[in-house]
């Protein structure tokens, strides 16, 4: 009966101790404890945030950065492209002139070679036509050396012009 | 801290609270064992706080104790001595003319030779003590004990506080112990069973829950500072219970003094003429508390009858092979008991907790 009897005094004690506990640990355990962990808590929380904030950033800076790149790979190609364009325009324009010119200095050659041709040929029917009648005056030369040649000869055309 | 436990036990000694007793004829060598005596005293409270028990050459029994104070209020004025003096219940004590005697744990005024008083009650139909007893606001084991979880929650926790305004980062050492604790009382007791305005509560919920688990563990150790058997002790729970009656009642909302006087949903002729609803949920204030009370002192208490039992079999077989079985019996029991103190340390912050947030609720 004793065991479950309850006594004044541990009451009292009991209630004294654990009041005077309660009060001092609230005030030099508990407050500061708590408050330390929850700080510590929310300096976490804040740390978790910006990283996830810093983390967003980069996420950004890394879509910016590809992005870019993208962009200057097609500036590149695009300036390539231009490039060999151009490199095929002045190739087929500098082709078109070579060609032109070596058109018009073949007919300036053909024409050349024509003029001088034709100097040569004139040149030659020249010069047959003086040798030409060289070799008749010297061949009428030694024909009408004697007489009898020259009679037969005013005969013989007489003759022909008769016969006309 | 090796420093501090030295300057600890040197002013204990220095006080001269240790002393052997006068060595006095032990009657208990040729009788029989007496199991209940033997956990009995152990489960109790007592006067001085024993310590050890030896026998001498001369076949003498010396008992090792620390005298506690004596405060006792009687005829309105209080009555102060040391415990050493009753001799163990061998000497009558007169102050102010009166005569005390310690009889089995309790204080009676006698006359000059300690004379009991016994009268059969009708009633009762048992032997009872007529003598008077005195209101005993003694400082006896289990105060002393308290005294001590007192002083080591006070070390403990205010060196955690400390160390938190020298380290606020990542907790180290002791603080690395204390802090999942103080967590898991904050976060997994008072948060979800109070709600919203469980921050009123955390100092008494905090300080409940330590108090009884280091009183739980304290009490599992068998030698001196230990061993008092605070929350195995029915008045030590009901103190605690009656402060969560309080807390509840106190923080009691609109909706839960309705629902107490006149629940809403049960037919009006359960309230009136005759009140039934309204008794009964008077008698759920007063057994919610009564619960919690004795499920800490019977746990309490059992765990430490079963040990004591199991240690009293060697005495009872009057043979030390007996200890074969019964140490790892003890041990076993123990490393449960250890479990308990942090099981029942959480059942009673947990249902003070509940208790609480039915009665902070505004409404559901």
């Amino acid at each position: 009966m004793d065991l479950v009897s309850p006594g004044i005094g541990l009451i009292f004690w009991t209630s004294l101790v654990f009041i005077i506990l309660m009060i001092l640990l609230r005030v030099f355990a508990w407050k500061p404890i708590l408050t330390m962990v929850n700080k510590r808590n929310d300096s976490i929380e804040n740390a978790l945030k910006q990283a996830e904030i810093a983390r967003e950033d980069m996420k950004k800076l890394q879509t910016d950065h590809e992005l870019m790149m993208e962009q200057a790979k097609q500036e590149r190609d695009k300036i390539f492209a231009e490039a060999r364009e151009m490199k095929e325009q002045l190739m087929q324009k500098a082709k078109d002139e070579t060609d032109k010119m070596v058109t018009k200095m073949k007919a300036d050659a053909k024409a050349e070679i024509e003029g001088q041709k034709q100097a040569a040929i004139n040149e030659l029917k020249q010069q047959v036509a003086e040798i030409s009648i060289d070799i008749a005056e010297k061949i009428l030369k030694s024909e009408l050396e004697d007489k009898k040649k020259q009679e037969a000869m005013v005969n013989q055309l007489l003759k022909e012009v008769e016969l006309n | 801290m090796k420093g501090k436990i030295l300057v600890f036990f040197g002013l204990l000694l220095a006080s001269g609270m240790l002393f052997a007793s006068e060595p006095h004829e032990n009657e208990a060598q040729d009788e029989d064992f007496n199991v209940t005596d033997f956990v009995m005293n152990h489960i109790k409270d007592s006067h001085n706080w024993h310590i050890l028990e030896y026998t001498d050459k001369t076949g003498k029994a010396h008992a090792v104790s620390i005298p506690l104070p004596v405060i006792l209020i009687h005829e309105g004025k209080p009555v102060c001595f040391m415990s050493s003096k009753f001799h163990h219940g061998h000497a009558v004590v007169t102050k102010n003319g009166n005569h005390y005697f310690l009889h089995e744990g309790t204080i009676y005024v006698t006359d000059e030779n300690g004379t009991i008083e016994e009268s059969y009650d009708e009633e009762k139909e048992a032997t009872v003590i007529v003598n008077e007893k005195p209101m005993d606001f003694s400082i006896t084991k289990n105060v002393a004990g308290m005294f001590v979880t007192a002083l080591i929650m006070l070390l403990v926790f205010i060196s955690v506080a400390r160390a938190y305004k020298k380290r606020p980062g990542r907790p180290a050492g002791l603080q690395g112990f204390m802090e999942p604790l103080i967590l898991f009382v904050r976060d997994d007791i008072a948060k979800p069973n109070i709600g919203e305005k469980y921050e009123r509560y955390l100092p008494y919920i905090l300080t409940v829950f330590f108090f009884i688990l280091i009183n739980n563990l304290l009490g599992l150790v068998p030698f001196f500072p230990g061993g008092a058997n605070i929350t195995g002790n029915i008045s030590v729970t009901l103190t605690l219970a009656l402060f969560t009656m309080i807390a509840t009642n106190i923080s009691g909302s609109k909706a839960y003094w309705k629902h107490i006087f006149n629940a809403p949903g049960v037919p009006w002729w359960l309230k009136f003429p005759i009140p039934i609803m309204p008794v009964v949920e008077f008698i759920g204030i007063l057994s919610k508390p009564f619960a919690l009370m004795i499920r800490l002192f019977a746990n309490i208490t059992a765990g430490h009858i079963i040990v004591m039992s199991l240690v009293a079999v060697i005495f009872i077989f009057k043979a030390i092979g007996m200890s074969a079985i019964s140490v790892p019996f003890v041990l076993f029991i123990d490393v449960l008991e250890i479990l308990v103190a942090f099981i029942q340390a959480y059942i009673f912050t947990l249902l003070s907790c509940l208790f609480i947030g039915l009665a902070v609720q505004s409404d559901h």
